[in-house]
């Protein structure tokens, strides 16, 4: 399957996501737009490792180094999400709403 | 056309159509919901380039805990009524267009780069096993592996900090 169709199908994902955060007072909705944008760049990163696997095919561990990129980005991702997450509520709890912009 | 890109096929529109459909959808919950059927949609696609691993992990991880945690804060904040405030209709096509500006330019760019040449080998390829990724994950990568452990107990302090009620 060549590049560019991952590269294309991922930059529409991020842009999708550039949308739904620019269009949306909901800040749920926004932190969900973030997590697709961060996918999309998974996404990405995935089909690059593979390109690397691709290219030298004699090395057996070429293009893992993207695949363990992906993994921290989730770990990040993971961790991002219960504190922004916390964040939302508290502000929840003070102003009685999450539209952010009240 | 074999059935490798057939499946690609499919798991593009999948992928793209419940995206927009997060966009889109006016209640929250429903948001969550495609959000969860996009995440599926691009495991789909790391299954595809034979990254089993990250696909189990995305699948597990996103779908399973991120997105659930999601849900549990829109259901405990009694959000689940699409009585959102919509924002100005200018603004609403103010961010379209420029979304779209920016996918526009993006594309364009990419249009003569050397790297749209390549191939990304599907179906095939051990490096996304979970035997290579482990060796060199408890190798290379052993320092970040052990501070993303660190990273985890502050975030949880954090989350714990935040959240009390003072």
């Amino acid at each position: 399957m060549p590049i560019n169709y991952y590269i294309v199908l991922a930059l529409a994902l991020f842009s999708i996501g550039i949308v739904g955060v620019l269009t949306r007072r909901n800040a749920i909705i926004v932190f969900m737009c973030i997590e697709l944008m961060l996918n999309s760049v998974n996404l990405l990163l995935v089909a690059f490792s593979k390109m690397q696997a691709a290219k030298n095919a004699a090395v057996t561990v070429a293009g893992t180094d993207g695949q363990l990129f992906v993994f921290f980005i989730m770990v990040v991702a993971a961790a991002e999400v219960s504190v922004g997450l916390a964040i939302i509520v508290m502000m929840y709890r003070n102003i009685h709403s999450v539209d952010i912009n009240f | 056309m074999s059935i490798t890109q057939i499946l690609f096929w499919i798991l593009t529109v999948a992928a793209l159509f419940s995206a927009i459909m997060v966009v889109s959808s006016k209640n929250p919950v429903h948001s969550v919901l495609w959000l969860v059927a996009t995440f599926f949609a691009i495991s789909g696609h790391y299954i595809l380039l034979n990254a089993q691993f990250l696909a189990i992990v995305n699948i597990i991880v996103y779908a399973g805990a991120i997105m659930v945690l999601f849900l549990f804060v829109i259901m405990l904040m009694n959000l689940n009524k699409s009585a959102e405030p919509i924002k100005n209709r200018w603004l609403q096509i103010v961010g379209i267009v420029s979304g779209g500006c920016l996918l526009l330019v993006l594309v364009a760019a990419l249009r003569n780069t050397e790297v749209a040449k390549n191939i990304a080998e599907v179906n095939t390829g051990d490096a996304g096993l979970i035997k290579n990724l482990g060796k060199e994950l408890f190798t290379t990568f052993v320092v970040p592996f052990e501070i993303s452990s660190i990273l985890f107990l502050s975030a949880m302090v954090g989350a714990v900090v935040i959240g009390k009620k003072d």
